[in-house]
């Protein structure tokens, strides 16, 4: 890692004014994870003027450590593991540390607040450590001080600062306060990793204790007084227009205060509603069933799954821009031996958190607005607050609370206009709920995709050429950025970087125009793109007459990141030894947002063709661990989000809605079907990945590779399960 | 609206709500008691999971009128009885919770699993947990604290 020479630029540190009594360090933390943006934030930084910092470490005089920082608690564990990246340097307990509220004023945040990409620790890794290593550094020589001796005779230990020769002892409370009037050094030194006590071992997670008793606070949860309770009836077709509303029944029903009509808010991406407000949400969502709405459905309300897959595949006769072109994949076919061909299709997604999206906004009577909101992304949420309101973004406070579930779908912000106008509306503090229906119905959702595969062999079954043309909508044309080049990098995420070494290689890409709104969901592109490309690999290898994981190995033989993965997860997965009658092995392999996956999943058919997962074995590279239990956790999280999609996901559309509605209709994995999940972690000293999405992309492709093992039938498209039926009874077994 | 007089986590409330006002929100919105969660409202997730009479019910379906005058537990007094305190240790022990939303009902019906079968097998919680979705995915986890609770071995 280059963290040696980064972290020793000058000045990116300083002691911070703040009201609070003791020692407070404060830095900047960079938007983007690229090494340039890195190092321009350092160098801004270090013009004095220009220093904003954006985190903080607050040491108490009662020995409190306070951490601040932009990162929302989704179930990723970050609230442990930022404070581990502290409390390691700083040479506290863990116990100790906590992390601060969340800041309120993104505006006056120098940089986009919010929790995505699988970037939190990524980002922080080195100036968390930077920032506990100065502070020590700071309290070793405020006790030198004191002590009248060197500051080498002095060293720190679980919050005190010890005078070696003679055992006096210092706690960092009282030495907070000197060490605050000392001058911010800049080359304290980071520990060596073999040294570390916290980084890299399992600790327990700091929010536990309050997720068994109930006394988590989630949006939901929030309580203001006077408050009053929201349902909100949207266009059943997307971009419907209100025609009329009969709300007289509605009106009259206890509780209820008030029906306000909203209009869509652009900048939110919020449809047209009607929205009924009482002092009960059980009032509120009674009312609303009696609400007569007659929509005007505009011009997407003859669409549907077919003519949508129709419209991809008709775009995808015409070849698209390209995304990745090596060699000359079309002469490469001309030329070849053998031919393979096929077609792949994704169906659309919803993230479907367990907590349904809710949000709770009062703008007071003194001008200034509070959002009270379980949300991944602060910044658009204080915009979108300030638009609605009509208040200055300033006056807009943003509230952060427990997330119950994000996987990119709070990182919207319908919830959060609809909720400040609702209290607009009222002048009293509004908490908007939604019902399952609302969720599934009015998400933002993970594209559908077409994806018409070639690859061609020379005459000793070696594959000579890949070609992939995908075509779907684009996330962020769809969020009102088209991309300008015609390439929309999340559309082809997984698939222009497939790994593979074969000399001609050709992705194209098409962007369809599609209504249906979009947004991230967990890992993205990689979510549908490692399961066409892994899945399409096993034909490959099929074709080519060779073992799947041996095929892989071959052709990944200068990808040391993914074959070391790949070999460990195989090796552990006993994979090629024998296995019960009608159980089979399937592989895959996925680098997705800095971090190497592969996994081996263990399945069988039952009479019906519905797949049992037993067993998953997953190996993952992400280079230096914080907490080896947390990334555990997130592999078996994202493996069960990714056999969740792979069985059962599909979000079709039947007249412009959307036709599923709660998890009857959009299942869920459960308890009786969870498979054993045994993790792997290969030590490593490369580059930091994510680990909060990278475990979802290859759980598709290695169950299914496993199906087509057992029925010499590839499956082709997602869900396994397609309203309750299986697909593999249609392909034939 | 009518009064309905219901006992929860052995204190006495009247409250004033229409009858078929669910169990669920007359505990969040009219008693303030939120560690019980709404996720469904069909009695498809069981997030809400409560006790009613010692028996796990879904607080989102069951109306006030039919839990009136019974015993109510909560999430909120899990820690007061011996299987709870239990269980909620296991919970600690194994990390099981991520994002945590679920794990009130799921702790809940744990408990309840655990009052009629001390010793439950794998099929046992199966059977008794398959009713609340974990969005996180803490199945696993789960499964080997409800182990653990019972001393059932721990699987991990």
């Amino acid at each position: 890692m280059s963290s040696d020479t980064r972290v020793s630029r000058r000045d990116f540190l300083r002691t911070g004014v703040t009201s609070a009594a003791g020692l407070t360090i404060a830095f900047y933390l960079p938007s983007r994870l690229t090494d340039a943006a890195f190092a321009q934030s350092l160098d801004r930084a270090t013009d004095a003027a220009a220093f904003a910092p954006n985190g903080w470490v607050h040491i108490g005089t009662d020995g409190l450590v306070t951490i601040t920082v932009d990162k929302s608690e989704m179930g990723q564990g970050v609230w442990t593991s930022l404070p581990m990246l502290v409390a390691e340097e700083l040479e506290v307990d863990l116990k100790s540390v906590r992390v601060g509220p969340t800041p309120e004023n993104p505006e006056g945040w120098t940089r986009r607040m919010g929790t995505g990409g699988s970037s939190s620790v990524r980002s922080s890794y080195d100036l968390l450590r930077k920032a506990g290593a100065t502070a020590r550094m700071m309290l070793v020589s405020a006790a030198a001080q004191q002590w009248g001796v060197d500051a080498s005779d002095c060293r720190a230990e679980s919050g005190a600062v010890i005078h070696t020769r003679t055992g006096r002892k210092l706690t960092y409370g009282q030495l907070a306060s000197r060490a605050a009037t000392l001058p911010v050094p800049t080359d304290a030194p980071l520990k060596d990793p073999k040294d570390f006590r916290l980084l890299g071992h399992r600790v327990p997670r700091t929010d536990t204790p309050h997720k068994v008793n109930g006394t988590a606070q989630f949006g939901i949860d929030v309580r203001v007084p006077g408050m009053l309770y929201a349902s909100v009836e949207r266009s059943p077709v997307f971009g419907g227009t209100i025609k009329r509303v009969d709300d007289a029944r509605a009106k009259a029903m206890p509780g209820v205060k008030h029906i306000v009509r909203l209009d869509p808010v652009k900048s939110a991406r919020s449809e047209a509603a009607v929205a009924v407000v009482a002092e009960s949400y059980w009032q509120a969502l009674t009312a609303r069933r009696a609400l007569v709405v007659e929509w005007d459905e505009g011009a997407n309300a003859s669409l549907d799954s077919a003519g949508i897959s129709a419209s991809l595949a008709s775009l995808a006769q015409k070849p698209g821009v390209q995304a990745r072109k090596e060699g000359d994949a079309t002469s490469a076919m001309a030329g070849a031996a053998k031919m393979i061909d096929a077609v792949y299709e994704v169906p659309y997604l919803a993230h479907a958190t367990m907590e349904p999206m809710n949000c709770t906004a009062y703008v007071r009577p003194d001008g200034s607005c509070d959002v009270w909101a379980p949300t991944q992304g602060q910044s658009g949420t204080q915009r979108v607050a300030a638009e609605v309101s009509g208040l200055p973004v300033e006056k807009v406070r943003v509230h952060t609370t427990y997330l119950g579930g994000g996987f990119g779908r709070r990182s919207e912000t319908d919830f959060v206009a609809e909720a400040v106008a609702l209290s607009k509306a009222m002048g009293a503090p509004v908490q908007m709920i939604d019902t399952r229906e609302d969720d599934i119905r009015h998400d933002f959702y993970r594209p559908t995709t077409y994806n018409r595969f070639g690859a061609a062999f020379d005459a000793s079954g070696t594959p000579v050429a890949w070609t992939h043309r995908i075509v779907g909508p684009s996330i962020s044309t769809s969020k009102g950025f088209p991309p300008r080049n015609g390439i929309d990098g999340s559309l082809i995420e997984g698939a222009a970087n497939v790994p593979y070494e074969i000399p001609n290689i050709l992705v194209e890409q098409t962007i369809a125009d599609l209504p249906i709104p979009l947004g991230y969901w967990r890992s993205v592109g990689s979510s549908h793109n490692a399961f066409v490309t892994e899945c399409f690999f096993d034909e490959v290898a099929r074709a080519a007459g060779k073992d799947p994981y041996e095929l892989r190995r071959a052709l990944l033989a200068n990808h040391p990141r993914h074959l070391g993965v790949l070999n460990l997860a195989a090796e552990k997965a006993g994979w090629g030894t024998p296995l019960p009658t009608g159980r089979a092995r399937g592989i895959a392999v996925a680098e997705a947002f800095g971090s190497f996956v592969a996994e081996v999943a263990e399945v069988s058919l039952d009479a019906s063709g519905k797949p049992r997962v037993h067993r998953v074995v997953c190996a993952v590279d992400c280079g230096p661990t914080v907490n080896p239990d947390t990334i555990e956790a997130q592999m078996q999280s994202g493996i069960v989000y990714g056999l969740t999609a792979a069985l059962y996901g599909d979000i079709t559309i039947d007249r412009g809605r959307v036709r599923q509605g709660n998890f009857d209709s959009y299942p869920m994995l459960r308890m009786n079907e969870m498979p054993v999940v045994e993790v792997y972690i290969v030590p490593s000293t490369e580059k930091q990945g994510g680990i909060g999405e990278p475990g979802t992309p290859p759980i598709a492709p290695a169950v299914c590779n496993a199906i087509y093992t057992l029925t010499g039938k590839p499956i082709r498209s997602l869900p396994i399960m397609r309203a309750g039926k299986s697909r593999i009874a249609e392909v034939g077994q | 609206m009518s009064a309905f007089t219901l006992t929860v986590n052995g204190r006495r409330h009247t409250v004033d709500v229409a009858p078929d006002t669910p169990l669920l929100w007359v505990l969040r919105d009219t008693l303030n008691m939120t560690g019980t969660k709404f996720g469904c409202g069909m009695a498809l997730c069981g997030a809400c999971t409560v006790h009613l009479d010692g028996t796990p019910i879904r607080s989102c379906s069951t109306p006030i009128s039919a839990a009136a005058g019974k015993p109510i537990t909560t999430v909120e007094a899990l820690a007061s009885h011996d299987i709870g305190q239990r269980l909620q240790e296991a919970w600690v022990a194994e990390e099981v919770p991520q994002c945590g939303y679920c794990q009130s009902g799921q702790l809940m019906s744990a408990a309840a699993l655990l009052a009629k079968n001390p010793k439950p097998t794998d099929d046992d919680i199966d059977a008794a947990m398959s009713g609340n979705v974990c969005r996180c995915g803490t199945y696993q986890r789960i499964r080997a604290a409800i182990h653990r609770a019972a001393g059932t071995g721990g699987v991990k």
